[in-house]
Order: C-alpha cells, then sequence, then structure tokens
C-alpha cells in the first residue's frame, strides 16, 4: 500500500495498463503535451510516446468515433474527456455507436473502450461545467457506468474498465483528484465491475452514496453516531450494472434508506434505486425511502446559490433523522 | 463476389478489365440490383418491416470500388448499404435473411436492413446516423497504422452527410494524421428530399477535400470502370503514402429514399428520373462489353440466369430462416470475458 492522491491513482493506473497491454492508448484534449487539463496523464507522453497518447483537436465526435473505430479494430482506446460535460458532443458516437455495436452487429463486433473524465458538482463553474453526468449514460443498455469515490477505487476500477470489453463510462471528479488514500501497488490489482462496497457498517439505516456525496454521508453519519443512530453506507461504486444484492442485503439489515446523489432528483439515481428497493425489498421496510438529491435547477455561479445547488451534509443528516423517526422507531430512543 | 481484380489483368480490352474481369464487374452489379428488386418485393409482402433504403441505380460504386480492394481491407458504410455489404463478399442468403429479421441473418436478426455486418469480409456496418460512421472510419485507418499494416478502409457515404459536422471533423482527424482512409461519397443528389442545392453552400463536394489538403476528384459513379480507376488510383496512394483521399461518385437512385416514399416524386420530377435511367450502370456497361466483344449475348444470359438462381435461392433461405428464440433479445447486450 502507498498513500496517493485519487489522480495519482488513475496515472498508475493507465501506466500498468499502457505497459501491460500495447493496444491500449490514451487519446484527448491535451493529454500528451499539456499533461492533462487535470494533470491524469502527467509523464504518459514522455513514458509511451506520441503514438500511445494521441492530442486531438476539439472534436469531442470526431475523436471519440475514432476511438470506437479503433476499438472495432482490436485497440483499447482510453479517450479522455476534459470535461464529461464536453461528452455531449460525442453523444451520438457513445449512445448509438459504442453501446449498440456488439447488439446490432449480433456480437462480431464489440467496442472495448473506456471513456474517462471528470463530472459532477465543481467549484464555482457555473451551469455548462459542472453537472452530474452519469444520468445520461446509465440509462443505456450496452454500457457500463462507473464512479470511483476512492483513490484505492480510482486504481482499481479504471484497470478493470480498461480490461473490460465493452464501452465503460469513467466518470470521475475534479472535488476528489487532491483527495489522498491508500492505494494497492500491486499492477494485478483490480476491482471488479458490478460490484458495490460496504462503506461503514451500521445497524439503523442505510445510506446510498458516491463520490462527493459519500464524503458528505461519512461525515452525517459520524454525526449521527454521537446521537446513538447506526448509519451502514453502501457506494454501488459502478451504477450500471448495479449490484442491486449488496443494497438490498443492507436494506434486509437496517430497514431504512436514503439515497443521496448531486443530480438534479428527477429520473435519477435516487428514483431507481427508491423503486429497486421498493420492489426487492418492500416488505423489509420500516419507512418510504427518501432521496436527497441536487435541486431542479441548473448550477448557478454564485457561491451561496451554489452551496444551495447540492445536497449538505444537513440535508443528508436531516434525511436520515426523518426516516429513522418513522413508526417511532428513532434509534437511541 | 470480393474477389480483388488486379490492376494487372487491366488493359488486354483496352479500357480496364478483360473477360473475366467484366463478367464479374456485370455479375456483381446485377447481383445487387436483383437483390433489392426481391428486397422490394418482400417488403410489399410485409416480410420486411421498418426502413429499407434500396441501392439500385448506385451498384456501379460499390462494385467499381471494391474491385480494387483486398479481402483483408475494409469498408464501412451508412444505411443504404446492401450493395457494399454484398459487393464486400457477404453470402445473399444471410444478407437476405438479415433483412427478413431471421436467425440466420448477419446480424442474427439484431441489425436489420440498416445494419449489416460482417466480420468475415471486414465489413464494419451498417450505421444510421447520418455521419457517424466517419470518425469510426477513421479509428479503424487509426488501428491499421498504429499496427503498421498496409490495408485501407472505404468509408462510402451520401451527400446527406456532407453538411454534417462530422464529416468536417471525420476529414481534418484523417488528413492531420495521414490515415489510411477513402470517403468515398456516394452524391445520389438528394439527402432523403433535400436537394444539394438546398443542403450545401458548396455543392462540389469534392473540392472540400482541398480544404484539407486530401487528393480528391469526382467520377462518374454510374460507370464502373471510371470508379474502378479512381478508387483504384487512391487506394495504391493511400496504401502506399498513407494519405487520405476523397472521391465524390455522381449517382442517382432510381427508387425513393425509402420503401416509405416509393415514388420519391414530390422533390423531383418524373422527366429527371427517366433521364437518368438512360445512363444506368448495368445497361451502359453491359452494351460496352458487348460491343467491345468481351462478352457474348449467351454470355451475359448466362450471368443473368445464375445471378437470378443465387437471389431465389437467398430469398427461400431467408423464409426458411427461423425467427430468432426469445431469449435472444438479452445476448449480445454485452460481451462476457
Amino acid at each position: 500500500m502507498a498513500v496517493m492522491t485519487y489522480r495519482e491513482a488513475l496515472n498508475m493506473a493507465l501506466r500498468e495498463e499502457m505497459r501491460r497491454d500495447p493496444n491500449v492508448f490514451v487519446i484527448g484534449e491535451e493529454v500528451g503535451l499539456y499533461e492533462g487539463a487535470y494533470k491524469v496523464t502527467q509523464g504518459l507522453l514522455k513514458e509511451f510516446g506520441p503514438q500511445r497518447v494521441v492530442d486531438t483537436p476539439i472534436a469531442e465526435s470526431g475523436f471519440t468515433g475514432v476511438g470506437i473505430g479503433a476499438a472495432m479494430a482490436g485497440l483499447r482506446p482510453v479517450v479522455e474527456m476534459m470535461t464529461f460535460n464536453f461528452a455531449l458532443l460525442a453523444l451520438d458516437q457513445i449512445v448509438n455507436s459504442a453501446a449498440k455495436m456488439h447488439y446490432m452487429s449480433g456480437g462480431q463486433f464489440n467496442v472495448p473502450i473506456v471513456i474517462r473524465g471528470p463530472g459532477g458538482p465543481a467549484a464555482q463553474l457555473a451551469a455548462q461545467h459542472s453537472q452530474s453526468m452519469e444520468t445520461y449514460f446509465y440509462h443505456v443498455p450496452g454500457l457500463k457506468v462507473v464512479r470511483p469515490t476512492t483513490p484505492m477505487d480510482a486504481k482499481g476500477l479504471l484497470k478493470s474498465s480498461i480490461r473490460d470489453d465493452n464501452p465503460v463510462i469513467f466518470i470521475e471528479a475534479e472535488t476528489l483528484y487532491n483527495v489522498k488514500g491508500e492505494v494497492p501497488e500491486d499492477p494485478d490489482f483490480l476491482i471488479p465491475l458490478g460490484k458495490a462496497i460496504v462503506r461503514r457498517e451500521g445497524t439503523d439505516v442505510t445510506v446510498i452514496a458516491y463520490m462527493g456525496m459519500m464524503y458528505r454521508a461519512l461525515e452525517a453519519a459520524e454525526e449521527l453516531e454521537k446521537e446513538g443512530i447506526s448509519v451502514e453506507l453502501v457506494d454501488p461504486r459502478t451504477l450500471r450494472p448495479m449490484d442491486t444484492e449488496t443494497i438490498i442485503n443492507s436494506v434486509r439489515k437496517t430497514h431504512r434508506v436514503v439515497v443521496v446523489e448531486a443530480g438534479a432528483g428527477f429520473a435519477g439515481m435516487g428514483s431507481e434505486i427508491a423503486a429497486s428497493v421498493t420492489e426487492q425489498a418492500f416488505d423489509d421496510l420500516d419507512a418510504p425511502v427518501e432521496r436527497v438529491t441536487g435541486a431542479n435547477a441548473p448550477m448557478p455561479y454564485a457561491r451561496n446559490l451554489e452551496r444551495l445547488k447540492t445536497p449538505s451534509k444537513d440535508k443528508i443528516v436531516a434525511a436520515i433523522r426523518r426516516v429513522c423517526c418513522v413508526n417511532g422507531h428513532a434509534n437511541g430512543s | 463476389m470480393a474477389k480483388t481484380l488486379t490492376r494487372s489483368a487491366a488493359s488486354s480490352s483496352g479500357f480496364g478489365v478483360d473477360a473475366e474481369g467484366a463478367k464479374r464487374l456485370l455479375s456483381d452489379m446485377l447481383l445487387i440490383r436483383r437483390f433489392e428488386e426481391k428486397a422490394a418485393e418482400a417488403y410489399a409482402l410485409g416480410k420486411i418491416g421498418g426502413f429499407l433504403h434500396l441501392y439500385i441505380g448506385e451498384e456501379a460504386v460499390a462494385v467499381g470500388a471494391t474491385s480494387v480492394l483486398r479481402p483483408d481491407d475494409y469498408a464501412i458504410s451508412a444505411y443504404r448499404e446492401h450493395g457494399h455489404c454484398l459487393a464486400k463478399g457477404s453470402d445473399p442468403k444471410r444478407v437476405m435473411a438479415e433483412l427478413h429479421g431471421r436467425r440466420d441473418g448477419l446480424s442474427k436478426g439484431k441489425g436489420g436492413s440498416m445494419h449489416l455486418f460482417d466480420r468475415s469480409t471486414n465489413f464494419l456496418g451498417g450505421h444510421a446516423i447520418v455521419g457517424a460512421h466517419l470518425p469510426i472510419a477513421v479509428g479503424v485507418a487509426f488501428a491499421i497504422k498504429y499496427r503498421g499494416g498496409d490495408q485501407v478502409i472505404v468509408c462510402y457515404f451520401g451527400d446527406g452527410a456532407v453538411p454534417e459536422g462530422e464529416f468536417h471533423e471525420a476529414m481534418n482527424l484523417a488528413a492531420l494524421w495521414k490515415l489510411p482512409v477513402i470517403f468515398l461519397c456516394e452524391n445520389n443528389r438528394y439527402a432523403m428530399g433535400t436537394s444539394v442545392e438546398r443542403a450545401l453552400a458548396q455543392t462540389e463536394i469534392w473540392k472540400f477535400g482541398q480544404t484539407y489538403g486530401v487528393p480528391s476528384e469526382k467520377v462518374d459513379g454510374m460507370d464502373v470502370l471510371a470508379v474502378r480507376d479512381a478508387v483504384g488510383r487512391a487506394v495504391a496512394r493511400t496504401r502506399q503514402e498513407k494519405i487520405p483521399a476523397l472521391i465524390e461518385a455522381d449517382t442517382y437512385r432510381y427508387r425513393g429514399h425509402s420503401m416509405r416514399d416509393p415514388a420519391g416524386a414530390v422533390y423531383r420530377t418524373k422527366e429527371e428520373v427517366e433521364r437518368e435511367k438512360l445512363r444506368d450502370p448495368i445497361v451502359l456497361f453491359r452494351d460496352k462489353i458487348l460491343s467491345a466483344g468481351l462478352l457474348s449475348e449467351a454470355d451475359i444470359r448466362a450471368i443473368e440466369k445464375d445471378v437470378n438462381d443465387r437471389i431465389d435461392e437467398a430469398v427461400a433461405f431467408a423464409d426458411a430462416s427461423p425467427e430468432p428464440p426469445g431469449e435472444w433479445l438479452f445476448t449480445d447486450i454485452y460481451k462476457e470475458a
């Protein structure tokens, strides 16, 4: 184990996979000479050269399509979106080409591509650069969607994504790049896609969250611990395919659920998880599932408004208290 | 189909192919024509559903271009792609079964008319969002260069893709990175019902290549030998120098945009269609080889009979092929490790 930043863990994963498999290459805006807008690809050009670390002009649909074609011909591209907001310019390539190629060719052509970059709420970047983008992708059969919360997950999940034979949408976060954590240095360390993790054991309520919201949920859990409310935290890590088994097992234990997501709540991940829990564990629930979501508004610039947009620790705490008070079963009472 | 006509086989006749080559070109064009006619019949009978875009009138482009490719070269196309797929060498039986949505179709019945793929011939689809497959073609060319191979990819698209941003992104990237892709625009003058004059500020499509420094030319897309010559030169240059090419083939579709536009009569005149039929690529080529004495009337009748038999066989095969089983709904969504 070594302690490193989330950014360094991603860089390590890229480097290890590029050393392991000559078919892996990195392509995107500013990934080479500039070493990445967020420095995730730092040093790669020097080690692997311009053939495998390919700077592109600003043409998201174009270079994403290039990645898809290269993948159809047997390479394993890692396409960087400078920010995932720009992936909307490549949405057709991702949804109509990458996701559907294997199916509509009757299994003849798969597309082993990773499309990665930061997404989610950032710091005062306003409406076009600060959005939770996973919503646009996890709806689509044929895509896998990953959101790694910790440096260890960043490494293990990125490596698994690169080795996966399908298109993987891998959305990091600007706000997490400097977060430090323990990361195995073993080049064969992998975290399988489609496996959730229980980040904190608890008995009274299951809180499901990922990325920045997981860190806020952790703070909420620690605060409530003082009041005697025991919070279990589940991080799905992969949003598609979703590991509902781990979630349902936790619900069967705690009987109460709060889902936290940074994005606008309408038709969001919280809705999907709430539906799954209701369908599969209705009889286990002692309270309705609560959602804590981003406000249904575009991301504003002003600092005070921006704070109102994204779920705060206090909102998470309040939601947990609410579900725990239903039917007079507030723990500790 | 799909056997390469070598350039060395040229010239004995004075116009580029010998008797065997001429026979193959005629046979391949006729096969596509008959295939499309039978597909239209099956559509009218309700055996084929959805959108069905026929290639009738444009056969010289796919056949002329494919005749100068190697089997390991790639081809990729849009949604009017039956001809390109057949020319590249796919079995007409499996193509017809795909149109019928049957389990023996190339894509197991999951793709349909607009999504033909054949890994065995390096035919990469079958893409029905206009413009989207051009960057994909560039990516295949990127992979060829990455591995140090000497294949090329021919990317067929219509005039309707030219105003799309992806045409320009693809041209720029292919030129910038010097990749072995041949952009072959089939200008049939109408993107659905919108004529090139109503769609493009620059209607000479080949000239867009000049902007990107890509060798470009326009060719008579109704003359299979002219297509063969132009694409042959482009393929040789691209293979050797690893640079892209743009060829605009001036062609025409005799049917409507799709079977839902059977007459294609609203946006063009009957007179125009009749006038264009005077340069039917199959009739012109047949006349040419007859008058050159390359093939006899009897030879041509034999070719026609053979083609008709093969297409009848394809229809019977498609009719007999079972529907895909229900559980196939959920297979091939992901490739399992």
